[in-house]
């Protein structure tokens, strides 16, 4: 078996004294773990950090072999951004909430989508919000989506303000106004407004929108926390809201 | 199949040597022949010495350096500068740093950085006890000696987030050009790094 993909790097935990088990993200295989001899070494450790893109070569007799990884580094994209600590959160929290999707299962909507803001990330105007657009899909593509077309209340299109919660389907403005501390908001910028430069706190609002969806359907369920680089985010975003 | 050629005490000490880094079975093999073969140089005075490090070595309540002292050694010299405390990872990173003697301060290990992976939370770091530290008023400053990684920065800029409070400067070590260092063997991360800290020259 062999394969030869472009990839994103989440992780790669040291096995023995010289290798690492590296966790590559690619568009056709998905998530794929294998052992990268002399993964522990000067030349290797700055190719393995999260968020590098890298040319992955996987063999193994079987497929359902760990097998072995070799890996060619395309972008050190962690240099880049490991001196900006909201940069570098970003990038944490993208590489470590895709290890929530199960292995050697394609998702190649969350791949593409990931390329986006993992591209974006130089961009502070910019990624927070595409983050958000990126859990969402993330959630999407696991079976947990948010059905943000119509109000779930009346079936109107406009107007829609909340979320709900349990079902995860929006509410217009006037059918939640009585429920409005049971809800959710719902940033415009995810149904249609201002896309481009939404303001802090909108993004803000798409975080704990998504964060309460992933811990509610991911994190609690797996009994794992949310990533502490998302959490660092969210009061990034409190701060510059304020200000 | 093959007979067991040694008897069960040496077999044992075998498969302990094997355990140690740097160690597979053949080369543990060897080791223990070559300490058998040596019984009085080395054999003995190693047993003795593990059993004293057994039963002395702690780690310092203070620093979280190991030593045979709580304090350690470097905490109590009066010599160091309590001006300034050098954070690292790990017990190798400073002596890797006292090796170089790069800098005579005092040292604060965190025991290893923040990882979601491998579920290593805040609480689970000798943070708070460095905040503490750094509290005191004689210390004017906090050097992050992190490693140049994802998750050593990650957590650099965790600990900066929580000395805010205090009344120190923090730094952190440069990244770039290793002294010796060819430009066409650098990995292009090193040269991107290198490159965004240049300076006046």
């Amino acid at each position: 078996m062999e394969w030869q993909q472009t990839g994103v790097v989440l992780s790669a935990l040291r096995h023995g004294e010289t290798s690492a088990i590296a966790d590559i993200f690619t568009r056709q295989r998905g998530r794929w773990k294998g052992l990268v001899r002399g993964g522990r070494s000067s030349t290797m450790r700055p190719v393995l950090q999260p968020g590098n893109q890298v040319q992955a070569t996987w063999r193994a007799r079987l497929e359902d072999h760990l097998g072995n990884f070799i890996i060619e580094p395309i972008s050190f994209r962690a240099a880049r951004l490991i001196d900006d600590p909201f940069k570098l959160a970003g990038l944490t929290t993208l590489t470590e909430i895709t290890q929530i999707l199960p292995e050697r299962e394609p998702h190649e909507r969350v791949f593409d989508a990931l390329q986006i803001v993992l591209n974006a990330l130089e961009d502070d105007d910019i990624w927070p919000a595409l983050l958000v657009r990126w859990e969402m899909g993330l959630l999407d593509d696991m079976g947990y989506g948010l059905d943000l077309t119509h109000c779930a209340a009346t079936g109107v299109n406009d107007d829609l303000v909340f979320v709900s919660p349990r079902s995860a389907r929006a509410v217009s403005a006037s059918a939640g106004e009585p429920y409005r501390d049971k809800l959710l908001a719902l940033p415009q910028f995810l149904v249609g407004g201002n896309i481009v430069t939404p303001s802090a706190q909108d993004v803000l609002a798409g975080l704990e929108l998504t964060g309460h969806f992933l811990t509610r359907h991911i994190f609690q369920a797996r009994g794992i926390p949310a990533p502490e680089s998302r959490s660092w985010i969210m009061a990034h975003l409190k701060q510059l809201a304020q200000s | 199949m093959a007979q067991r050629a040694t008897g069960s005490e040496i077999e044992r000490l075998i498969q302990l040597l094997a355990r140690l880094p740097g160690l597979g079975p053949r080369s543990a093999r060897r080791a223990a022949l070559h300490m058998i073969k040596n019984r009085e140089k080395l054999l003995g005075p190693l047993a003795s010495a593990l059993t004293a490090a057994h039963d002395n070595v702690t780690v310092c309540s203070t620093c979280g350096n190991v030593d045979t002292s709580d304090p350690c050694a470097m905490c109590l010299d009066p010599r160091r500068d309590r001006t300034i405390i050098c954070v690292v990872e790990e017990v190798g990173d400073l002596w890797a740093l006292e090796r170089s003697a790069a800098i005579n301060c005092h040292y604060h290990v965190i025991g290893g950085t923040l990882s979601a992976i491998e579920g290593v939370r805040p609480e689970d770091l000798n943070i708070s006890k460095l905040v503490e530290r750094a509290a005191a008023p004689e210390v004017k400053e906090i050097v992050l000696a992190v490693n140049a990684t994802v998750d050593g920065h990650t957590t650099a800029h965790y600990i900066t987030e929580r000395l805010k409070e205090c009344d120190v400067s923090v730094s952190r070590l440069a990244h770039g050009v290793p002294v010796g260092g060819e430009l066409d063997y650098l990995d292009e991360g090193t040269l991107i790094a290198a490159m965004k800290s240049r300076r006046p020259f």
